[in-house]
């Protein structure tokens, strides 16, 4: 039978570090396309209304920023976590606490206005974001809990807990019963940075921001050297002083505090109002951007982007083919698989063994 | 509380808990094997969209469960491809076998919604059945519970009673060794990744032909975590996975009695009872190393790849 087996490289190869994404996005675009030849429509029709389309206009490249921001906010956490060996898969959670965190003045007090109360709930935004993260951080540094399950138990508490909020003490006193809170007033809204084009809003430049400062952290000081150290080897790391416990909260805390202020700039800029469903899933998508940006703040800016692309391409193959807004979260499961699947080619040579022939006699020596 | 009134109880409870059951006994296998699979959340929607849409084609749910089994078999492929033979990391490989079982279903299923389901009817063994407080318990439920029973002790046998239940535990515990021994390591965990889907597809099948016969997406609601949450907190061992899948099923069910009660607590906070009580039990459950390192495979969540 004809199999695959591993070969390991001597050395991480550069030439796949560098051309494994792009090689996974093409393996994703050659997948869609034959989805699209099942589902009977035309492939090259299919891949142009998913990642050409919403290119061609202003307005739509200025949702595409608005898309980018969150993943790429929380991408750029989590890559901090998973660099590390923290397993934070409950960015979405994170996302959402810091929504609410971050609503308390707009909702709660709508008389204080001024040019303090944005910059307020942002921090508060953060902050939310990152006391939620707190939780599985404290469980597994104390109890060794397993944190994957941990802080994916939160993301359902969360979602649950704006339910109720919104539903309840939150819900708009004049919104005809509405599970919606008041919409924010104007000092508690993120402004848009070209108003004349699109709502594209100041979000994008924390994305950006961030992304800067956390890959100058990673790969300029001490303590990116640190997280990578305890990531591929606590033991090595416990030698050199480095104190696996303390990683695993200053990750949780990076990541929930990105993930919060992602929550608050979408809700501040783009929704402006809390409801009950407030993110598309972009605490799990951003999963994939991390890995697709190979877990670097710079390359993850560019995989948010192809990640935002595909949202909207999502809705405009819907309108313009007709085909599900589901298939997006297709691709995006099919861009991970291919992702990961490429990675290997870094550590490993592949090679692919053929079925051999009766084996001859060896030649005696 | 009258004796129906209990029974009827005990059997919410029950049909609550037997997809966890399931889902769990099929993902201990898997991590007897040495593999985490956190894709369980994404064969079992998979399982549960196919089961119903089978089931709706054919007009019989026994070919929906049929369908689910073999699906779920059949979803965990690529994940078992990308983490075996790749040997790529088993936590993001897991975690996107799970994303794309969502988004699969939920395309799949898009034509299902809305649609009355199938349901598959219970056994009811004649006579029997009446028996006060516990002939519905044990003589009338639906044939997935009586393979769930069946299961579980098929599960036990096999890992503590058999030649290749010892294998599959050699291979979790050191492949390195069982490798040296001649064991084909990776087609023991490939075996046993495809059985972790199989039961995972059966348990969706569960949810959408006896549970809710109907679909919904994301139906699942994160019982496949849960799954996972129970093999922890039963430290690898089937009968532990039994009486935990029974508890969860009813700190579950609780939700639904407490507000038909009355109790002035919001629902969302009952609805949220199911997840703060994983994290309650896995913490008390992590806090007792002794216990848990007993019984954990050691090779879990290590990539294998054979020296050649």
């Amino acid at each position: 039978m004809t199999r695959i087996e591993l070969v390991r490289r001597p050395q991480h190869s550069a030439l796949f570090s560098v051309l494994s994404p792009f090689i996974a996005v093409l393996i994703t675009a050659l997948i869609g396309g034959i989805m699209f030849a099942m589902l009977g429509k035309s492939p090259i029709g299919g891949l142009h209304a998913y990642f050409i389309e919403p290119l061609t206009e202003v307005w739509s490249i200025h949702e595409l920023i608005i898309k980018a921001t969150p993943l790429i906010l929380i991408a750029v956490g989590l890559s901090v976590c998973f660099l590390s060996n923290n397993w934070n898969i409950g960015a979405e959670g994170q996302f959402i606490m810091g929504a609410i965190a971050g609503s308390v003045m707009p909702v709660l007090y709508p008389g204080i206005t001024g040019p303090m109360v944005l910059p307020l709930m942002l921090v508060m935004g953060m902050a939310g974001g990152a006391a939620w993260a707190t939780v599985p951080a404290f469980l597994k540094a104390r109890f060794g809990t397993n944190e994957i399950l941990s802080s994916l138990m939160l993301v359902y508490v969360a979602e649950l807990f704006l339910d109720w909020l919104v539903r309840g003490p939150w819900r708009n006193p004049e919104g005809f019963n509405f599970p919606e809170t008041r919409s924010f007033h104007a000092d508690a809204i993120l402004p848009e940075m070209l108003s004349a084009s699109g709502r594209a809003h100041y979000g994008f430049v924390f994305a950006i921001l961030a992304a800067l400062i956390v890959w100058f952290m990673l790969s300029r000081t001490l303590k990116g050297y640190e997280i990578r150290v305890l990531g591929e080897s606590p033991r090595a790391g416990r030698f050199a002083g480095f104190s696996a416990k303390r990683m695993v909260f200053f990750a949780f805390i990076v990541s929930g505090a990105l993930a919060g202020l992602a929550g608050i700039i979408e809700v501040s800029g783009a929704i402006g109002q809390l409801r009950p469903a407030i993110s598309p899933g972009y605490g799990f998508t951003a999963i994939i951007v991390a890995f697709l940006g190979r877990l670097n703040p710079l390359g993850i800016v560019a995989a948010g982007l192809i990640l935002a692309l595909s949202y909207l391409g999502g809705e405009a193959a819907q309108i313009s083919l007709g085909v599900s807004d589901k298939v997006a979260n297709v691709f995006q499961g099919v861009l991970l698989f291919s992702v990961l699947a490429c990675d290997t080619l870094i550590r490993y040579r592949i090679r692919i063994v053929r079925p051999q022939p009766a084996a001859a006699p060896e030649p005696a020596r | 509380m009258s004796p129906d009134v209990i029974q009827a109880i005990l059997l919410t409870v029950v049909t609550a808990a037997t997809p966890l059951l399931i889902a769990a006994m099929g993902e201990l296998v898997v991590e007897r094997s040495g593999v985490l699979n956190l894709g369980v959340e994404g064969m079992m929607i998979i399982g549960a969209v196919t089961g119903f849409g089978a089931a709706q084609i054919t007009g019989s749910p026994w070919a929906g469960v049929l369908a689910a089994i073999i699906c779920g078999a059949l979803f965990s492929l690529p994940f078992a491809v990308l983490t075996l033979s790749l040997a790529t990391n088993q936590v993001a490989t897991g975690l996107s076998l799970t994303l794309l079982g969502l988004g699969v279903a939920g395309m799949i299923g898009e034509q299902f919604v809305g649609l009355p389901g199938v349901r598959l009817e219970a056994v009811n063994v004649p006579f029997l059945v009446d028996i006060p407080l516990i002939g519905r318990l044990l003589f009338g439920q639906d044939p997935i519970f009586y393979l769930s029973i069946g299961l579980a002790v098929g599960v036990w046998w096999f890992i503590f009673r058999t030649r290749a239940g010892l294998t599959l535990r050699a291979v979790g515990d050191s492949h390195g060794s069982a490798h040296a021994l001649g064991i084909n390591v990776l087609r023991v965990r490939y075996l046993a990744v495809m059985f972790g889907g199989a039961c995972a597809g059966l348990a969706g099948a569960h949810l959408s032909l006896v549970y809710i016969p109907q679909w919904v997406e994301n139906m699942t609601a994160g019982r496949g975590w849960i799954a996972l949450a129970l093999v922890v907190f039963a430290s690898w061992l089937p009968l532990r996975v039994v009486i935990g899948a029974y508890l969860f099923g009813a700190v579950t069910i609780a939700q639904f009695h407490a507000q038909a009660q009355g109790v002035a607590i919001p629902s969302q906070l009952l609805s949220a009872l199911p997840y703060l009580a994983t994290i309650v039990v896995l913490v008390l459950i992590s806090s007792n190393r002794r216990m848990t390192m007993r019984n954990t495979p050691a090779s879990l969540g290590k990539p294998f790849v054979p020296d050649r």
